[in-house]
Order: C-alpha cells, then structure tokens, then sequence
C-alpha cells in the first residue's frame, strides 16, 4: 500500500508550478486588457472621434481629477467628499461587526437565538437596501444618520448569516478534544469556535463591504449633500462629464482597493484557511 | 496513580431500542494498557465516549479514583482517530493548550510543552504550522497534547487508524515508549488484531448487537518490548502469531458473515 503510495506524490508536488504559471499567463492577459482599454479610450478622444461633452480624454480626467483635489469641486473638496463616504462606510462597518458577530454567534449556538432572529434577518436581507431608504429618510430624516443606519443594515445581514452558519458548520471532534482538555463554555467559545468560525465571519465581512459600498454610493445619488455619489450626481446635472468619469473611478478604485485588503486581511488572520486542515 | 473502573454499564442511543453496550464491567488501572478491539458495531467508540464522559450511561456505575465520572473532564486525556489540533496555532501552543486552558503562565506552560514533544520525538517542530506536519506527526502532537494536562488516564480513539502501515509500526512503538515512561493507564480501542495483541496488557474482545465483552486475554508482548524486545522479534514469534491467530478466530465467530470475503 505504502509502496504504491510513494511513487504517486511527487508528480502531484510537481503539478503545483503549473497552475502558478497559468495564473501568471491570466495576469499579462488582464494587464493587455485594461491597457488596451485605456489606448483606446486615448485614442478615440485624441483623434476627436466623440465629442469631448460625452467622454472627455484621459489627460484632461486626471487633470480635471488634480484640479478637483486643489480646489474642489464647487467649493467643496475632493477629499471631503471622499472623506465623507469613507466615514459613512467606516461607521456602519464597526458598529456592524461589533453587534453582528456577537449576534451570529449566539444564533449559531443556541437554538432560541437562531428562532428569533433567522426569520428577522432573512426578510429583510434579499429587499434592496435602496428600496427601505425612502421608509429611513421618513422616520429619521435626511441626515447623516439614515445613510449611516442604511448601510449597517446593508452590511449587519452578511455577517451575522456567516458568522451564525460558520459555528454552526465547527468540526464537533474540535470542541470534544477542547472539553477533555478542561475547556469551559466561554473558553470553548474564546479558543476554539470564533477562531474556527474566522474564514466564513472574513467572508461575510467582504461581502458586507461591497453590498454595503454599493449601497452608500446609491443613498448618496438620491439624498446628500456631500461624498462621492452627490458629486457624480450634481455633476452629472450640469453635464460636468470629466467629473463625473473621475467620481465612478474613485468609487471602483475604493472597492477594489477594500476587497484587495480584506483578502490580505484574510490571508494574514486564516492563513490555515483551504489547507488540507 | 488511577483507577477507572466501569461497573455493570450500559449505554442506549437516544430512541433506538437495543442498547449499543450491555452490562459491561471494567478495570484499568496503574500499569496496565487496556485495549479494546471488535468489529464495528460492537460499540467500541461508545465505550469510549462514556469514559470520556460526552454520553452518559443509561445503567451502572463508571468511577474514576471512586469518584463519579460526569461529563468530560481534564482528567481523561483523549486522543482522537483524526488529529484535532487547533490550525490557528503552532506545534507548541497546541501541545500546551490544555495548560493555557487551565491558566498556567506561558513560560510554564512551554516548558512543559517542550518537554513533552522530546517526549514524542517531536524536538525542533515547536514553530511549525499544524497543516505542515505529515498524518503521524499529527498525531503524536495529539499524544503530547492529552498528556499535557496531565490526565490520570489516557484514551485512545483508534489512534492509528489513519495512518500507513510503516507509520502505524513506529506510532505503536512510540506509545509503548511513551505508556513506559509516564507509568499512565492507557485504554485504547482498535480494529487492528496486530496491534492489539502487541499493545496489550489487557485485551478484550467485544461483540456486537449489543455490544459486550466475549473474552478478556492478559498478555505480555508489550511489556516485552518496554523490557527491550524489538518489535519485529515479537511479532514473528509462534506465541504472539497464536495468539493473534486465536483472537482473530474469535473475532471472526462474532461476525460469520465475514468469513466468506476473502
């Protein structure tokens, strides 16, 4: 058995250079894409074959993007406006994770917890966050507190799921070893289920990140008076189009910017994560 | 040192009308490794699982020390047939966990860490990640682990079931290294007639449906080698083939049905 074993592990070690270099082909592909991209958007500005009202060139975005970060846009600054949506967000996100998980993890513990609360979360996670904001602004006004509410709702319902279905899925066999150890509840609970349930509370934590980025960009087109959406939006009305282009490529460059850290983030804190164990 | 003893026990699944183990009395105790062995069905992991303390009898009396066993407890160490070491730590604070669990410092509990995986031959693995280490390594950190809390008894979930069988040899020698030099009872349930006949001072052999106890053997072949026998000398002895060739025997006439597979 051992002798059949042997000879079959290193191909299987061999294998593993392979994909690597795949994954390193995908890449130059992507990197042609996005500068293909990027001379044609040049190129069709350049050579005057749109009207610039419609698509202004890339020089004159990153000039318009370099003016806005001087002067700002009508007296208000791009950093203010990005101030403001990342404050929004950063708000919602902490006081998500830190009712959240806690709530998750009582769900995923105790039954009555998870009878009360499942059915809760789940009617209102599949309705459009946009959807309830028209009810938001009527009971608590168009202040900052709405936007703030709107989003930690947005992001509170992926995180608690996880974290309530990631001690749920906790290997049994984990928790016995710690018992006969002499771990207690709440030590059981510290050193053994939060740490197992990590992966899946990063995982609703990135997916809380993005519904909930989606979801203040879209709050801030219909009710603010500053952050990023508001300047798209009154850009748009006075057909500042090069405003408009910079404003929906800092609202993609942040998402991709947060999901690229929450990765790290997760490889840093999982690392164990998709091992074999 | 500790005394486990089971006296007339049984154990019922929950709703299911036969129990899975009948009026089943025990004794472990100092000096002795007591092994357990019977096809599946013959409740062997529910024995364990009583000592263990995660099910409860449904009759009879399970005391270690003459104290009431109740619940799991850092004074059965276990050692599980899939390692379940903590991926989230390294080699080190996985052996020294139960230690951690129980509030000792850390430079304590290290230290005794240390000591104990030189005790499994472990020496110079301290840092490295859980998900580094091949099957056997794995579970002889699980074997440093349970001894860590310093158990007075410790069991065995087929502790080498996952392993190859080149590994599964050097494991058993290990144990019986480490069962000589902590002096600790051992209960330990296998399927592997070999290994079972070569571990035990005490073997029983249990039946199925209900599971109990058919026939109880002392045997010496482990003592053996602690007293310097190498393994290979005892197995291809004609007394130990006899007796492995007797417990198979009686193995088989448990479960007939097995007899007409090659």
């Amino acid at each position: 058995m051992s002798a059949l074993e042997l000879p079959a592990s290193p191909p299987a070690d061999a294998a593993t250079p392979v994909p690597r270099q795949r994954d390193k082909g995908t890449r130059w592909v992507s990197a042609a894409t996005v500068a293909a991209l990027l001379f044609s958007w040049w190129a069709v500005t350049h050579l005057g074959w749109i009207d610039p009202l419609f698509l202004p060139g890339p020089g004159a975005v990153l000039a318009k993007g370099w003016e806005l970060l001087n002067q700002g846009y009508m007296d208000v600054s791009l950093w203010r406006h990005l101030g403001a949506s990342l404050g929004r967000i950063g708000i919602g996100l902490v006081a998500a994770v830190l009712t959240a998980i806690p709530l998750g993890l009582a769900m995923g513990r105790q039954r009555i917890v998870r009878g009360i609360f499942d059915p809760l979360i789940e009617f209102y996670r599949p309705v459009p966050p946009l959807a309830y904001l028209p009810l938001i602004v009527i009971w608590c006004g168009i202040g900052e507190l709405s936007k703030v509410l709107l989003i930690y709702l947005a992001i509170f319902a992926p995180i608690a799921i996880a974290t309530a279905s990631g001690v749920r899925t906790v290997d049994p066999a984990r928790i016995r070893a710690a018992q006969c150890l002499g771990a207690s509840r709440a030590q059981l609970l510290r050193h053994v289920i939060l740490p197992s349930a990590l992966p899946d509370i990063l995982t609703g934590l990135r997916i809380g990140l993005g519904v909930g980025w989606s979801t203040l960009v879209a709050a801030e087109l219909i009710a603010a008076t500053e952050g990023l959406g508001f300047m798209v939006q009154s850009a748009a009305q006075f057909l500042v189009t090069d405003v408009v282009i910079l404003g929906i490529l800092l609202i993609a460059i942040i998402a991709f910017a947060l999901e690229l850290g929450l990765r790290a983030l997760q490889r840093r804190l999982v690392p164990w994560h998709g091992q074999s164990h | 040192m500790a005394t486990l003893e089971l006296h007339r026990v049984s154990a019922h699944y929950p709703g299911a009308a036969q129990p899975v183990l009948h009026d089943l009395s025990l004794q472990l105790g100092p000096g002795q490794l007591l092994v357990a062995l019977g096809p599946s069905g013959s409740g062997k992991t529910s024995l364990l699982n009583l000592i263990a303390g995660f099910v409860a009898p449904s009759a009879g009396r399970l005391t270690l020390d003459g104290q009431a066993v109740h619940g799991p407890g850092a004074d059965r160490g276990v050692v599980f047939q899939d390692d379940v070491l903590l991926p989230w730590q390294n080699v080190l604070a996985n052996v020294a966990f139960g230690l951690q669990l129980a509030g000792v410092s850390r430079r304590q509990r290290e230290a005794k860490a240390r000591e104990l995986l030189a005790l499994v031959n472990l020496t110079g693995f301290e840092q490295r990640k859980v998900w580094e280490l091949s099957g056997g390594q794995r579970q002889r950190v699980g074997l440093a682990r349970a001894l860590a809390a310093d158990p007075r008894v410790l069991l065995m979930d087929e502790p080498f079931g996952a392993l190859d069988a080149f590994t599964r040899e050097q494991m058993q020698v290990l144990l019986l290294n480490v069962w000589r030099r902590t002096g600790k009872p051992v209960f330990l349930i296998t399927h592997d007639i070999e290994e079972a006949v070569f571990l035990a001072t005490d073997l029983v052999l249990l039946a199925p449906h209900p599971g109990r106890i058919v026939e109880r053997l002392a045997l010496d072949f482990g003592r053996r080698h602690s007293a310097g026998e190498p393994a290979r000398a005892i197995k291809s002895d004609p007394a130990f083939i006899a007796t492995r060739e007797h417990v198979l025997a009686q193995v088989f006439a448990q479960q007939p049905q097995l007899e007409a597979t090659p």
